[in-house]
């Protein structure tokens, strides 16, 4: 195909899932600001956007019907979070205004993805129209 | 996709602190209840939270699980008062071991998690309609 919409989307098809996986994790610790024991987490942004770029995950191939079904999975770049306070008394390292910030921040930058990916369309669409 | 997840997790989270509100409710407006024995007396009562690893969600998101509801063991407060009309035979009557103030502040931070978790889900509606909205003019 004379046309590769992978390559005229380049990273930030890519960048835009990452957001999207890490708006889930800063929601879950959100959720869980007050779950005793909970420790918060957050997605490594680098690790994930070069694993999701080298491919979504790879499988071992099996030879024989009772080989076990072994696949990697790219979400391996989930990392906990280095509490602020040393004791916040029941376990819980959830800071939820610095939670909130980056939630917020992460949804600036999906948006920043989606205005990219948008103009890229937009871009193709007048190729293809021949700016009518 | 991962933005849907997002309103199973704040919905869990708002299920949750929903359920706080209603035990710091039932808590206050029994804060003044009187019985006439130490077994009928009304406890406080708190929710347990716990994270929920969910199958369905990818290993790295959790909701809020409610584990139960527990009656709190501080002791009663006992009053002498041979005039009450449930006092016992030895004119005592029993007031539940509720922290009126403690309850206030519980039912504070209930609300405004609560309300966080609202504004999560919605600033995750707004990133998944203007998703959908890609490529449009």
């Amino acid at each position: 195909m004379a046309i590769s919409l992978d390559k005229a989307f380049g990273i930030h098809q890519h960048a835009l899932l990452v957001r999207s996986e890490r708006a889930e994790v800063l929601a879950s610790n959100i959720a869980n600001a007050d779950t005793p024991g909970y420790k918060a987490k957050d997605i490594d942004f680098a690790d994930a956007l070069a694993n999701a770029q080298k491919k979504s995950g790879y499988s071992m191939s099996k030879t024989h019907e009772k080989h076990y079904d072994l696949s990697i999975d790219i979400n391996t770049s989930g990392k906990f979070r280095n509490p602020m306070q040393p004791d916040t008394g029941d376990g819980n390292s959830v800071d939820v205004q610095m939670e909130r910030n980056q939630f917020m921040q992460n949804t600036m930058e999906y948006q920043t993805s989606l205005r990219f990916l948008n103009g890229k369309i937009q871009a193709l669409n007048k190729a293809l129209s021949g700016g009518q | 996709m991962s933005l849907y997840n997002i309103f199973n997790v704040s919905g869990s989270g708002m299920s949750a602190q929903s359920v706080r509100l209603n035990t710091t409710a039932s808590n206050i407006a029994n804060a003044n209840t009187v019985s006439s024995s130490v077994d009928e007396t009304y406890r406080a009562r708190h929710p347990v939270f716990q994270a929920e690893m969910s199958k369905a969600l990818s290993d790295q998101s959790a909701g809020v699980n409610v584990l139960g509801v527990v009656e709190s063991d501080a002791p009663l407060k006992v009053e002498y008062s041979p005039n009450h009309p449930l006092a016992d035979k030895d004119g005592y009557v029993y007031k539940p071991n509720v922290n009126v103030v403690e309850e206030m502040a519980n039912m504070i931070s209930a609300s405004r998690s609560y309300e966080t978790n609202v504004q999560i889900a919605d600033a995750a509606k707004t990133m998944l309609s203007k998703t959908l909205q890609m490529g449009q003019r």
